[in-house]
């Protein structure tokens, strides 16, 4: 469903941001990236939605390559990619029901059901008393979910959140967490940035630490280092398999 | 259509910015149409000048009106020969008597001679046109002298051309200055909206939908920005006529390019400003 390999990214002022790195992540999977700030984490995300494209090796999101992807090929993918920020990059002057509503509209999704969509997610964030607020008039912890059910409008086959916590209380943090693990055991696969090691290591979901741009530690590698029948992650030097494959 | 739904939100969410860029866009557009009117009166004023071009063969004493009759119908011929007229001796001597008033007394019976004078069409008034026609009216054995007042018609020519050049310099100075203006004040208007456009983008908007908002309030603001700036640059043509001095005003045509210049100004500044924008996101 999406996989890396081999990918590195050169910044012509601060060199290399990202070196070597290879996984894959499959269908209906959690998987945290973790490490120290400008260690790669958001520049790999950047490659998953593909607002940017590595400067060597090769990105595959649900058969998509960066390498050769048009800009049509990338709005459809897009669709079928839900995106969650820090900074939860909602529209101050329209309500939590608007937001979400704002993704089904810009696509030319059929006004039929939209309504019926809007508040089914909603409701599925727990926030259907709040359809008509503002963002300024919801705490955090709802404007992240409006964020999240806005990401999840369209059914992604991946949730993509970078650092969907870090403006966040404890509790807030807690109840979106939980939100996410709710998602991804609806079937959709997570891919997380954090800082947040207590939610890494409260949980059992794949870790995938980078540092200084190289991927230092993966928890997958490790289950197979020690269970190799069944893995899913490819190591170093191994061949790639078929990028064709779609959900 | 939602795209136009969009474009009047946003005009109805910054409503300041919307009368900013038409009056922003209505300003740069008079600026251009107050030169364009200063350029067509230039020109109406030395076409009216040109009219004047005009080449005189003085026919010799004794000439039978005949051979002077069928000479004026070749010439009448010439490509570009707009009229053919005669000037009897009388005719030159009164004609010199009522122009020179004070010297009326010097001017005797038989002391002018009779002539031809042959007015030229439009664009056919060049130095070299008028030379060429003086010269084919030369071959006539009983014309004398031909006069065109050669120095006169090589200056007028000369301030036609460069009034010509520095018309179409200015004319692209203020059309480059009224562009760069118009997209400066739809970046802006890009510019507010730019949380907005990165998170069409995000959930998998198109760049041509996220561009036709942008285009179709371009269009609206480029449209009403040119009728505006066709009022101003009318009040300013009144103003003129009634203090200063007589001026012609666009006609039709120009009028109707002046509004869908503006329509096109703005559509093109659109494109433009929201091209850069989402190659820069």
């Amino acid at each position: 469903m999406i996989r890396l390999h081999d990918v590195s990214k050169e910044y012509p002022r601060s060199g290399m941001a990202l070196s070597q790195v290879t996984f894959l992540v499959k269908k209906g999977e959690f998987v945290f990236l973790t490490g120290p700030s400008g260690s790669g984490k958001s520049t790999i995300l950047r490659f998953l939605y593909m607002a940017d494209k590595p400067s060597g090796g090769h990105v595959w999101v649900n058969g998509v390559d960066s390498k050769t992807a048009r800009a049509g090929d990338i709005s459809r993918l897009r669709r079928r990619i839900g995106i969650v920020f820090q900074d939860f990059r909602l529209l101050e002057d329209r309500t939590a029901e608007a937001n979400v509503r704002f993704a089904l509209e810009v696509t030319g999704a059929p006004k039929a059901t939209m309504r019926a969509k809007v508040s089914r997610v909603l409701s599925q964030v727990g926030l259907a008393s709040k359809a008509t607020s503002y963002p300024k008039e919801l705490s955090g912890g709802e404007q992240q979910r409006v964020a999240i059910a806005r990401a999840l409008i369209n059914d992604p086959f991946v949730l993509i959140a970078d650092e969907p916590t870090g403006n966040l209380d404890e509790r807030a943090t807690r109840g979106v967490f939980q939100l996410l693990r709710d998602v991804n055991a609806a079937g959709t696969a997570i891919v997380m940035a954090t800082h947040d090691l207590d939610l890494v290591r409260g949980s059992s979901y794949r870790t995938i630490e980078l540092n200084h741009g190289k991927l230092v530690f993966d928890s997958a590698e490790t289950a197979r280092a020690s269970a190799p029948a069944g893995s899913y992650v490819i190591g170093p030097g191994e061949e790639m398999p078929d990028p064709g494959e779609n959900t | 259509m939602l795209a136009a739904r969009e474009a009047l939100t946003a005009s109805r969410r910054a409503p300041l910015l919307s009368v900013l860029s038409v009056v922003t866009i209505a300003f740069s557009l008079f600026a251009f149409g107050l030169f364009g009117l200063a350029a067509i009166n230039i020109r109406r004023a030395l076409e009216q000048v040109e009219e004047r071009v005009e080449v005189r063969g003085f026919i010799g004493q004794g000439t039978d009106i005949e051979s002077v009759a069928a000479a004026m119908k070749d010439i009448g011929e010439f490509p570009e020969v707009a009229r053919v007229n005669y000037v009897s001796e009388e005719r030159a001597l009164e004609r010199a008597r009522r122009e020179m008033g004070e010297f009326a007394d010097v001017f005797e019976s038989g002391v002018l001679p009779a002539s031809i004078e042959v007015n030229l069409r439009p664009g056919f008034r060049s130095p070299a046109n008028v030379k060429s026609v003086s010269d084919r009216m030369k071959t006539y054995a009983f014309i004398d002298d031909v006069r065109y007042g050669e120095e006169w018609v090589e200056k007028l020519h000369r301030l036609r051309n460069i009034a010509t050049v520095a018309g179409i310099a200015l004319g692209l100075a203020f059309a480059a200055v009224a562009v760069i203006i118009i997209g400066a004040t739809i970046r802006m208007a890009v510019l507010a909206r730019a949380e907005e456009i990165s998170i069409m983008r995000l959930v998998g908007a198109t760049d041509m939908f996220i561009r036709l908002p942008f285009l179709l309030d371009g269009l609206v603001k480029g449209t009403i920005g040119g009728l505006l700036a066709l009022l101003f640059a009318w009040i300013a043509h009144r103003t003129v006529n009634e203090y200063f001095l007589r001026t012609v005003f666009f006609n039709r045509e120009l009028i109707f390019l002046g509004i869908i210049g503006g329509a096109v100004m703005g559509v093109f500044g659109s494109l433009v400003s929201v091209g850069r924008h989402l190659r820069d996101l």
